[in-house]
């Protein structure tokens, strides 16, 4: 079995992404998300010297992730008042009478797996950006995440237009490429 | 640059909406005549359609750097 080293250097470039995403799907709050991914590197930091080298960094990065998510909830539920459950009826004021019935789920709905997958979708090209020469996955990420307009991504970079499509039309073809290998192939 | 070139770089423009009404003729045009050009404009619409679905999110580059800072700070005191 290969034995993984850390390399703490890169890990906001290789990962911040990946386990943003990540948090957000589980947080739904980019703001502590971030925070969140925050503290997972810092405590990845401090307990370094406790990585084993069984896992790749990534995984054990997610796992650590995992545990911060974890003392969110812990975190925010932790006010004696806050731990009851809550379970709103008055949100649709319209519904009356068969209260419990209708808190069912719905046996035929596919929305639930809809997300699940969308989420995986998402980590799917997180990989894929990640292995985009740097400078194409950051026109990509600013042009298709973060909608920045063409212009405003030219001035920031100091390229031209020209240069910029160009720069999409490869990020595009190699993500093509990419999510065609790890995404319609499973 | 030939036609399908331009052509790429027209349906690359026209999954951000960038495209202009002429340019999405020339677009429509040359897609009728040429295959190749086809495939990689509906590939293209694809990945679009997946990024889309995906809900994707990014860290904005400053805040990138600002996490690296503080990073580099805490590794200092190790």
């Amino acid at each position: 079995m290969t034995s993984h080293t850390l390399n703490p250097d890169i890990w906001v470039d290789q990962y911040a992404d990946y386990l943003f995403n990540y948090a957000v799907g589980r947080v739904s709050d980019a703001e502590i998300a971030k925070d969140i991914v925050q503290e997972t590197f810092l405590a990845g930091l401090k307990s370094a010297k406790n990585f084993k080298g069984d896992a790749s960094e990534r995984t054990w990065l997610i796992a650590i992730l995992k545990r911060k998510v974890i003392d969110h909830y812990r975190k925010i539920n932790s006010n004696k008042g806050k731990a009851e459950v809550r379970m709103s009826y008055s949100s649709n004021v319209d519904s009356e009478g068969d209260w419990l019935e209708e808190q069912v789920a719905d046996p035929f709905s596919l929305l639930e797996n809809d997300e699940i997958e969308n989420e995986e979708l998402g980590l799917a090209i997180q990989d894929c950006i990640v292995k985009l020469p740097k400078k194409q996955a950051l026109v990509f990420q600013m042009k298709t995440i973060q909608g920045i307009s063409t212009e405003d991504i030219c001035n920031e970079l100091g390229i031209n237009p020209s240069n910029l499509w160009v720069m999409i039309h490869r990020s595009r073809g190699a993500l093509m490429d990419c999510l065609n290998k790890n995404w319609f192939s499973i | 640059m030939n036609s399908c070139e331009k052509a790429a770089i027209i349906c690359n423009k026209s999954q951000y909406n960038e495209a202009t009404f002429i340019e999405k003729i020339k677009l429509k045009l040359h897609i009728l005549i040429c295959d190749k050009c086809l495939k990689f404009s509906k590939k293209n619409g694809e990945l679009t359609n997946l990024c889309d679905k995906a809900k994707l999110k990014s860290l904005s580059i400053n805040e990138k750097e600002a996490l690296k800072e503080k990073l580099k700070n805490i590794d200092d005191k190790f």
